[in-house]
């Protein structure tokens, strides 16, 4: 995207194009996704349905290759994702974190941030956590808990805002930089537990402190579903309201649509960007905080699983829409969760899923690109 | 095998019904099947109790030891009518003990030994005396070394390591009484780098054979190979991996678990804690290789018969640590079985060169 150019008919439209991540650097054509029109919305969604069929297809085709009988795969895909209350159940679990590390992705690529840092606000929530429910040992429970998981998206927040910040005063690339930093947190959470914050009584494995048993959520009742998936679906539906009906939504979204523009109608771009980085930085925090809470008590390699570069998948999927993010989230928990299943019923390696992931994830890039073309020669 | 004479058995708990009826049991195995190490020493166990009679495998792999192997235990219980499970690396115990309550008609069985009087009833926890096929490597190691210069590679500085070198070191000194180990504590369970490097270390020190203990020994193996000296086996039959250098190895008869699957199918009694070495079948000896001449063969094979026998102690005095400490006096022997004992070991035998790593 070179040439300056004013397109008048992505204007006051909801095409993915117009929904889809912008280019690290603010593109120069006018993009505003204020208000949608329903056309585009049916368009988008038959655009990812057809680009999830094309993905079932070619999967369909890789098992075939491997010997296997592709409609019994897809059976016991639907079987381990969703088929029995028991995988509706581990479905759920597996979604929760993911509705929250993608918010990490969605709300900064809402003012034109590459955002993939996820991971490391994972790890930063769940250390900021530990530190508070260690420190808070004693308080009330449920002020405990509360206050254990804001501290754990303040670190998150923080952690991700310092990248918008680089972004802003130094312009480092805040794609880079968030990549960067997922190293160093990670290896600032090791340093921790291996040594000031490690609980020694654990002699097989490094772990931190664990947070007082008061302060641990426990499942939704009658569920085995943790709390986790009702604050990451409030969370989402909270954010789809800002982001579509309130004046900071708007600005988020002339900002992702143009700097310039947004610069001339005196928006404050840097604040704008840190709030925007900070809210999705203190999204994936939470989810650190709650694999804490709700999950581990403690913080130790299990936090790193890779919970915040599959947040990133999700968004991408979501193309960038709040609430397309549980649906989203609920098909990709679904197949992780079947995951152990189609390795023991038809003794297909573990990476299988993966390839089924990205699968998707290469025909939605690809749906994005065709609806692009049949838009501007259309 | 309740008889064993030093099965260390707790209250015998019992199931319902007679008869041997289809079973089905489920692995869980922490990384990869065919890793040469740990994994592959429980996969080999899979393969055997799948064959007995009604028994259906499956299996998962690559489980890390969090929350998620609470969901595959339950997946394999609810989706696949698993009444018995194997999650086999050490760290999932305590998601077992949070897990079996909940499924008192499936028996969790855990290598690691690590049950205690309050843990569930249908759990079970089994391991092995290693340092008894220790011992025998170092006899087979003592005898065709050239230099009498060995070492050891251990990953943590745990108990159980250090009993292994022990029974290693006190193997290869009672044929070769000058015989020394030089032996280095990585640190980690799986360091393939930190592990060659190591191993190409102790060859430019002059030491013709190598023992690892790690969670694959594969790259130490090979790399012992490439530069020219022997080694020995841990975990499972490593003979493939080095068909010039390779003496024999330490291998563990997780197999043993059938045992508690056919009790389990048929209402019959079993053990919560199982430990033992040769004599209670928990341990086995790797082929040997072609490196190993008849005599040493003979020797290593009438030393396993002493174990079997229990008339060979690992442990007898009079015997110093390194330090030249006196810990066993003249005359005392330690019964292969005294758990409690191998517990405390913190200290690595005399002929052994290093420390244990431990403050």
């Amino acid at each position: 995207m070179a040439l300056p150019r004013y397109d008048a008919r992505n204007r006051d439209t909801g095409s993915p194009e117009a929904r889809a991540p912008p280019p690290a650097h603010g593109t120069l054509s006018w993009r505003l996704t204020a208000r949608r029109l329903p056309t585009d919305s049916l368009e988008s969604l038959l655009l990812s349905l057809a680009a999830l069929a094309v993905a079932a297809i070619l999967f369909g085709g890789f098992v075939a290759l491997q010997g296997h009988d592709p409609l019994a795969v897809y059976q016991t895909l639907y079987l381990g994702g969703f088929g029995t209350r028991f995988s509706i159940e581990n479905t759920l679990t597996q979604a929760a974190p993911l509705l929250l590390t993608a918010l990490c992705t969605l709300i900064p690529a809402r003012v034109g941030l590459l955002v993939i840092g996820g991971e490391g606000a994972v790890v930063l929530g769940g250390l900021g956590a530990v530190l508070a429910g260690v420190a808070l040992a004693g308080a009330p429970a449920l002020i405990g808990t509360m206050l254990t998981i804001s501290a754990g998206a303040l670190a998150g927040g923080f952690w991700i805002a310092a990248a918008a910040a680089l972004k802003h005063m130094r312009g480092v690339n805040e794609t880079i930089s968030t990549l960067l930093m997922n190293y160093i947190a990670i290896a600032l959470m090791n340093h921790l537990i291996s040594g000031p914050i490690r609980d020694f009584s654990q002699t097989l494995k490094a772990q931190s402190w664990s947070i007082p048993n008061p302060f641990m959520v426990g499942n939704i009742p009658g569920w085995s579903v943790h709390w986790g998936l009702v604050i990451g679906l409030t969370f989402c539906v909270l954010l789809h309201l800002v982001l579509r009906h309130t004046t900071l939504g708007f600005s988020f979204d002339i900002l992702g649509g143009n700097r310039r523009a947004a610069q001339m109608a005196g928006l404050p771009i840097g604040r704008l960007m840190l709030l925007a980085c900070f809210l999705g930085g203190a999204a994936a925090g939470i989810a650190g905080a709650i694999e804490i809470v709700a999950v581990h008590g403690a913080a130790s390699e299990s936090l790193v699983v890779g919970l915040g570069y599959t947040g990133i998948l999700v968004a991408f999927l979501a193309r960038q829409n709040a609430l397309a993010v549980f649906l989203v989230a609920l098909l990709l928990g679904g197949i992780s969760a079947s995951g152990g299943l189609l390795q023991r019923r038809f003794d297909m390696p573990h990476a299988v899923t993966i390839v089924l992931q990205g699968l998707i994830f290469i025909c939605v890039l690809a749906s994005n690109a065709a609806g692009r073309w049949h838009r501007s020669s259309g | 095998m309740v008889g064993a004479g030093s099965l260390l058995v707790s209250t015998p708990s019992r199931v319902f019904g007679q008869d041997v009826k289809p079973i089905t049991v489920g692995f869980i195995y922490a990384a990869t099947r065919n890793d040469y190490g740990w994994n592959q020493a429980h996969a080999v166990a899979a393969r055997r109790i799948a064959a007995l009679p009604g028994v259906k495998l499956v299996e998962q792999e690559r489980v890390p030891e969090t929350v998620q192997v609470e969901r595959v235990m339950e997946s394999m219980i609810q989706l696949d009518g698993a009444k018995v499970v194997f999650p086999t690396s050490f760290g999932f115990w305590p998601f077992i003990q949070k897990l079996a309550p909940k499924y008192p008609d499936v028996l969790f069985v855990h290598a690691g030994g690590l049950w205690k009087e309050g843990d569930a009833k249908n759990t079970i926890g089994y391991r092995g005396y290693m340092e008894e096929p220790h011992y025998l490597c170092g006899i087979a190691a003592g005898m065709t070394s050239k230099t009498g210069k060995l070492g050891f590679i251990g990953s943590k500085p745990l108990y159980f390591i250090f009993n292994n070198c022990n029974g290693f070191v006190m193997g290869a000194r009672s044929v070769r009484p000058d015989a020394t180990c030089q032996v280095v504590i990585t640190g980690d369970w799986d360091n393939p780098v930190k592990e060659a490097e190591t191993v190409n270390a102790l060859v430019d020190q002059g030491i013709d054979v190598i023992v690892a203990n790690v969670d694959s020994p594969k790259v130490a193996v090979e790399t012992a190979e490439r530069r020219g000296i022997m080694s020995c086996g841990y975990h499972t039959d490593l003979s493939a991996l080095a068909p010039n250098g390779f003496l024999t190895g330490a291998e563990w008869n997780w197999a043993k678990g059938g045992d508690f699957v056919k009790a389990w199918q048929t209402g019959g009694l079993y053990p919560n804690l199982y430990r033992g070495g040769f004599r209670q079948e928990m341990v086995a000896l790797s082929p040997f290789g072609k490196a190993v001449p008849q005599n040493v063969q003979q020797a290593v094979l009438a030393a396993r018969q002493g174990f079997l026998d229990d008339t060979l102690k690992l442990y007898r005095g009079p015997l110093k640590d390194n330090k030249g400490n006196q810990v066993i006096a003249a005359g005392q022997e330690i019964s292969n079985t005294d758990n409690a004992f191998k517990l405390n070991v913190k200290w690595l035998v005399e002929g052994a060169i290093g420390s244990t790593g431990l403050q």
